[in-house]
């Protein structure tokens, strides 16, 4: 198979689907005559033109409810964010109409559109431009949330949300979008949404780690594995719907859980994953869940404050070790 | 005072030599003080005007046209006396908007469309809707919360929605409809349809960024959507005058380029005619166009409003120029409607709105197990 970056995958997720459905367009700053904030729409424009690929003005409250409505009557936007530290001026489409349109018309209206951008911590641009802001919308019954951490994982799942009948909030995480790895170029490779995988096998400890934190977290079971430790890392991939049995099955095996998330930990995803383990699997735990989350402060600008505030590799290492009780 | 508050049928021009350099904030204010100021004389003259336009508006329209306009005002205002009693019977819960008094806009609006065009509109929306062709019986037993409302009683007043009919809704966050909107005359001409979209908002919605940056939008794309300013005076119990720096408008239009206009919504031909202009405009040259329609609820915010933000003297002006009313008196002044034909189309509409009663109080209560329906299009899969 074909080794790619993110970026690639997630280019060629949208021009694949565009070919497929001419009811697609791709709507945001920067998207067409710029090719992208991140390149990740490079070349689109001049295959598809400028009927289906728009640059929009700097309104992210008014591109996001137009997708919205033209959703409504049947197209199937793709609105990105030129990050989703913007799409905080668009909560109100996504939340107060995209999430509860089917829903409040009494399922008259459903709402096909993808909503996505890179999102999660970025490299020294401060708190404004660097956050992980998926719980806010995974709170919402009505939206899908999707994060990706590997190039396959980036393209299937993409065609998935396009695909996908429902508002789907696509964060693509920011520091990813040169990773690479191999990726299937059949035009038909889907990854269901709400399906986690076990990126690698384990008996000793679970690791549950999403988007920046899954190669963090293969990298600590490596490492653990050298210390004696069997890891299991299982990637939800989808935060709603969540995939709660292949969580529970692994907890089940290994008894001991850690969650690693870029995310403030305050009523985060992390925090939501340990209540339903200990509401399922409490039985099973040896040892409390452990979250290791990004620190409870905005994102500073310095580069060695920025390094306390992402969870890095030794933390994660620390933490298994202490839900093992072998420090 | 309450004579000087009525607000003219004309727009009040801005004062552009206050906004020249050296002009104090207070000297604009006390301009714009001055040319509010009207004589309840030159008021009774531009009544006199107005009704002398609409009768010469009459006479530019078959009777079956100006007919069916009359019977669906007086269906709205009808049904929305009825909608009241229920409420304070405690049939109807939570918010309820009325539309009494502001009959005349949508009517007339929605007059000028294709079926096949499409609507969307805030939370005051039974009158749209009605006007947009949904059945009586289906509105009133989604305001009753009922299985057989129109949106199968998840929505309530506030979201009424009738896919068969293109109307879209019912948003209740001020000014969120203005962008869906635009999305609707988006698709519709990505996909070279001629159909035209429809939005109504109050003048409240005017101060939030959604409508401006739709606008915006609107007009750099050239997307077929009419944007109707339902200007009534009052966001809530707030007064045009204590939120709007510029009151005007139709005024905004220029600053995005596009066409606008002031229409009387107190005269449901005005309306009409005014929007015919707009969706002719949108149809053949795909381009915007922003309405202001004055007009005047005659009722409260919503029905839990006592309305002391505002004098009974100056409802009572309003209600002189009740649209209802004009219309009908001009109708029988023209010879275009006698008491008999009258009197059917209040036996019509009565029969209309007691049905829609009854269909209401016997729909059955949605089942407990829609609470979890119509979340999600695809939803997740259950073995998971």
């Amino acid at each position: 198979m074909p080794v790619i970056t993110m970026r690639e995958a997630l280019n060629q997720a949208m021009r694949e689907e565009m070919h497929r459905d001419e009811n697609i367009f791709l709507m945001g700053e920067e998207v067409a005559s710029y090719q992208g904030a991140y390149k990740v729409s490079k070349g689109l424009l001049d295959e598809f033109g400028d009927k289906r690929v728009i640059d929009s003005p700097i309104t992210e409250l008014g591109f996001a409810g137009l997708g919205v409505g033209a959703a409504m009557v049947g197209l199937r936007p793709i609105i990105e964010f030129m990050t989703f530290n913007f799409s905080i001026l668009a909560t109100d489409q996504i939340v107060n109409s995209a999430a509860k349109m089917l829903y409040m018309s009494g399922g008259q209206f459903k709402i096909p559109i993808v909503f996505r951008g890179p999102g999660g911590s970025a490299y020294q641009v401060s708190s404004q431009h660097s956050q992980a802001i998926e719980s806010w919308f995974a709170h919402f019954p009505g939206l899908k949330v999707v994060m990706p951490s590997t190039p396959a994982d980036a393209k299937g799942l993409l065609k998935s949300a396009i695909r996908d009948d429902d508002p789907v909030i696509f964060i693509e995480q920011e520091r990813m979008y040169g990773n690479k790895g191999e990726v299937s170029d059949d035009p038909e490779f889907m990854i269901p949404l709400g399906v986690a995988e076990v990126k690698r096998e384990g008996t000793d400890a679970t690791i549950v780690a999403r988007s920046l934190m899954v190669p963090i977290a293969l990298k600590a079971a490596e490492e653990l594995e050298k210390q004696g430790v069997s890891v299991e890392v299982i990637d939800p991939r989808t935060i709603r719907p969540f995939d709660t049995e292949t969580i529970i099955r692994s907890v089940m095996k290994t008894n001991r859980v850690v969650i690693a998330e870029e995310s403030h930990p305050f009523c985060g995803v992390g925090a939501e994953i340990s209540a339903q383990i200990m509401e399922r699997a409490f039985d099973y735990l040896d040892a409390p869940v452990k979250r290791v989350s990004g620190v409870d402060a905005p994102m500073p600008y310095a580069k060695n404050l920025e390094k306390l505030a992402i969870p890095d590799l030794p933390r994660l290492v620390a933490a298994v070790r202490e839900v093992s009780y072998l420090d | 005072m309450s004579e000087l508050k009525v607000t003219p049928m004309k727009p009040r021009m801005q004062a552009e030599e206050a906004s020249g350099a050296g002009v104090s904030i207070q000297a604009k204010v006390e301009a714009a003080a001055a040319t509010a100021a009207i004589n309840p004389e030159e008021l009774r003259r531009e009544h006199a005007q107005r009704q002398q336009e609409q009768q010469e508006r009459i006479e530019e329209l078959d009777r079956d046209t100006l007919h069916r306009l009359l019977y669906q005002m007086v269906l709205i205002r009808r049904f929305e006396e009825k909608a009241a009693e229920a409420y304070t019977l405690g049939k109807i819960g939570g918010f309820c908007h009325l539309y009494i008094g502001q009959e005349a806009v949508a009517v007339g609006a929605l007059g000028a469309l294709r079926p096949d065009d499409y609507v969307l509109t805030s939370y005051r929306d039974h009158g749209h809707s009605l006007a947009k062709g949904t059945s009586p019986d289906e509105v009133m037993a989604e305001l009753y919360g009922k299985a057989g409302g129109c949106s199968a009683g998840k929505g309530g007043s506030m979201h009424l929605f009738d896919a068969g009919v293109n109307f879209l809704g019912g948003h209740a966050i001020v000014g969120g409809q203005i962008p869906l909107a635009t999305g609707v005359a988006f698709a519709a001409k990505y996909r070279g349809t001629d159909q035209v979209t429809l939005v109504f908002f109050g003048e409240a919605a005017v101060n939030q960024g959604a409508f401006h940056e739709s606008l915006n939008m609107a007009q750099l794309w050239k997307l077929p959507c009419i944007f109707i300013c339902e200007n009534n005076q009052y966001g809530m119990g707030t007064s045009l005058e204590r939120a709007m720096s510029l009151q005007d408008v139709s005024q905004k239009a220029p600053a995005y380029n596009m066409a606008g206009e002031f229409v009387d919504g107190m005269d449901v031909l005005d309306v009409y005619q005014a929007t015919k202009r707009a969706v002719e405009r949108a149809r053949t040259e795909s381009l915007p166009t922003l309405l202001e329609i004055r007009t005047y609820r005659f009722m409260g915010h919503s029905m839990s409003d006592p309305g002391n933000y505002r004098t009974r003297a100056e409802i009572e002006k309003h209600q002189e120029r009740d649209p209802i009313v004009v219309f009908r008196t001009n109708l029988k002044e023209k010879g275009t409607l006698d008491d008999a034909a009258m009197n059917d189309i209040e036996q019509r509409v009565r029969e209309a709105v007691e049905r829609a009663l009854q269909f209401a109080e016997s729909s059955p209560e949605p089942a407990p197990e829609e609470l979890f329906t119509h979340i999600y299009a695809n939803p997740p899969r259950q073995d998971a």
